[in-house]
């Protein structure tokens, strides 16, 4: 079995965000692996443990697929560090600004590159929010979709997931290839081990650019986003509000506050 | 006029109030037919709820393969319509099937795809709120019909009725799309509170209920709210994980939140932070929620909230 894991380097969830020129300013903070994806990772490495695993020897490989700028490398590192095996990361210059389409796009040439039997990815990434590109990827590659996975069971070429949504828990099932989100209540990712970091620095890492992939520059970034940012203004910081220390009427005090509201 | 189309939204057999503050966006822009995608036998029943605001059509395409191959079939039907009418908007509800399948669309027929959108204009240039809550992002499709998802409860819906035309269309769902299979389904569970994204209110509870959410219910029910949980009363299996608000839970915008027990996690502000106005009850009073409340009360959850809703109470007598 051969498994790919999409995972995209995001600016640190707790650092201050800024925009410049209508895009997200990436230089100022710190980047880290996106936390949702290693619950993408850490699935990836549990089926291949229940099915042989994938040591040297072991029938199985997971593959680590990573579209951003050069630093990317790092967010790779800890997913390779974790126990996947290779990576191949995405780099070019004309692929800043890419939309979600873009960089479906991108993920899915890579991934018809491969031979592949699932892609598995995080439900969002922290920085874009958007929550499309899986489902992108399998409307490109024409496979099978089977995302927000609560389980996931692979059993004989096929694939079994709990898909949780507001919508409720539906049990979807279909053949190889497909592309798997997952959750995170899915599992708890392992903490890299020592000599996981150490094996990780000789695991092979593949840079391509747009060229080697068959892509046209005009296709993505800045030039081929089919939506263009009017304007970005950070919004006014929220006046300080009302605090006060519960003497014995903080719930009247409430109740107080919601009237002048008029919420009651 | 030009033609913008919206995915009319159900909860069962019941039209959502998203539908309306879809069809309320898409007026501006212009002509609005309504989409209902529907089991076979049970289209007619949901395009008659389909009248809030001034809608022109409704079309109706029945099939089964709606419920059996999820987003991927809606996705391929509705491309279909919107490769053929080339609409200027197709509206749909943001949620995690109406995002993907916004998704699915924009790479079907080519075209830009804009997400979590708090309000669009006539001049289809939609607003986004990113980066928590830290930037207003105005931006607009450049590229075929402008695939747009709309954040539920962000619009306030024109409540005029109209009657619009009801017309039956079919479109055959393509092999393609139905490589996964859904083999069973559990809806939500009803429990006669309003639903989340929907609602005006929410009270919400988190660690600090220690597990016992009694409080906040008693609360939220006085007010008619909803009721909502951080990750960790979701975890400890408190309340059921359909009712997290957050970035791995719902995101939502209620007039008014309530956060009993809450720290403000950056993961919980994620899902509640454009509410409009936002009321804390924690013992800490150093929980970085506070930097979002409008109204504070630094004290124990267990003596404010009762005391609290005999407050409601007497109010209201
Ligand atoms: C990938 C990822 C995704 C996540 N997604 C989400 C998400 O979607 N939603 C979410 O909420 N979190 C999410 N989290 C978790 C988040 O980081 C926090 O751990 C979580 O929000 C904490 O919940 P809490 O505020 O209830 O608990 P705590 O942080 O433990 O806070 C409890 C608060 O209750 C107060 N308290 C205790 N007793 C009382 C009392 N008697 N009266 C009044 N106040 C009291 C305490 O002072 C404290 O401030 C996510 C985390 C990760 C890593
Ligand atoms: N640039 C990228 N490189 C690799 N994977 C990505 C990239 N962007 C998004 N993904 C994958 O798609 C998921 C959803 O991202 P998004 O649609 O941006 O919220 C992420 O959790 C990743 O698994």
């Amino acid at each position: 079995m051969n498994i790919a894991v999409c995972v995209k380097q995001v600016p640190d969830s707790w650092a201050e965000k800024k925009m410049n020129g209508g895009v997200l300013d990436r230089q100022g903070v710190d980047a880290v692996l996106n936390d949702l994806d290693e619950y993408a990772v850490e699935e990836a490495l549990r089926i291949v443990e229940a099915h042989g695993g994938n040591g040297e020897g072991g029938a199985n490989t997971i593959t680590v697929i990573s579209m951003g700028p050069e630093r990317t490398a790092d967010a790779v590192r800890k997913a390779l560090s974790m126990g996947a095996d290779a990576a191949i990361i995405v780099t070019d210059a004309a692929l800043a600004g890419s939309d979600a389409l873009a960089t479906s796009k991108v993920l899915a040439k890579v991934i018809e590159g491969g031979k592949f039997d699932l892609v598995i990815c995080g439900t969002e990434s922290t920085d874009a929010r958007m929550s499309v590109v899986p489902a992108m990827i399998a409307q490109r590659l024409a496979w099978a979709q089977l995302t927000f996975a609560g389980s996931v069971v692979v059993d004989a070429g096929a694939v079994t997931i709990t898909r949780v949504t507001e919508a409720g828990v539906d049990t979807m099932k279909a053949q190889f290839p497909a592309v798997i989100s997952v959750v995170e209540k899915i599992n708890e990712p392992r903490y890299p081990s020592f000599k996981g970091i150490m094996a990780a620095k000789k695991k092979p890492v593949e840079i391509k650019d747009l060229a080697s992939l068959g892509i046209d520059a005009s296709q993505v970034g800045t030039a081929g986003a089919w939506s263009t940012v009017v304007d970005a203004t950070p919004r006014p910081p929220k006046a300080a509000g009302i605090k006060i220390v519960d003497d014995g009427n903080g719930g009247k005090a409430l109740v107080d506050f919601l009237v002048v509201k008029k919420f009651l | 006029m030009s033609e913008v189309f919206v995915l009319a939204q159900f909860v069962g057999d019941k039209v959502a109030k998203t539908t309306g503050e879809l069809a309320t966006c898409g007026a501006r822009i212009g002509d609005v037919t309504a989409i209902v995608l529907a089991a076979p036998g049970k289209g007619a029943a949901l395009a008659s709820q389909v009248t809030s605001g001034r809608i022109a059509k409704v079309v109706v395409i029945e099939s089964a393969d709606f419920d059996k191959f999820g987003v991927s079939a809606s996705a391929a039907v509705l491309a279909h319509i919107v490769g053929e009418h080339k609409p200027a908007a197709l509206l749909i509800t943001s949620s995690a099937f109406g995002k993907e399948l916004a998704g699915c669309i924009a790479v079907l027929t080519d075209s830009g795809l804009i997400t979590d959108a708090v309000d669009v204009s006539s001049e289809l240039v939609a607003t986004q709120i990113v980066f928590g809550g830290s930037s207003t992002v105005h931006s607009r499709v450049s590229h075929g019909s402008a695939i747009i998802t709309l954040r539920p409860n962000s619009v306030t819906p024109d409540l005029e009725k109209s009657s619009p035309e009801i017309l039956n269309v079919s479109v055959a769902v393509g092999e393609s799309a139905k490589h996964a299979e859904v083999i069973s389904s559990q809806p939500p569970v009803a429990e006669g509170r309003p639903e989340l994204t929907e609602a005006q209110i929410i009270v919400s509870g988190g660690r600090g209920t220690n597990g016992d959410f009694g409080p906040v219910e008693t609360f939220a029910d006085l007010l008619g709210a909803a009721v909502g949980a951080s990750r960790a009363a979701t975890d400890a299996g408190w309340y059921p994980h359909s009712h997290q608000v957050g970035q791995t839970g719902k995101t939502v915008s209620p007039q008014l939140y309530v956060a009993c027990g809450i720290s403000g996690a950056i993961q919980h502000r994620a899902g509640m932070q454009t509410s409009k106005t936002i009321v804390v009850i924690n013992k800490d009073p150093e929980a970085p929620i506070f930097e979002l409340a409008d109204f504070g009360v630094v004290g124990d959850l267990f003596s404010v909230l009762p005391q609290a809703s005999e407050g409601v109470k007497a109010h209201k007598s």
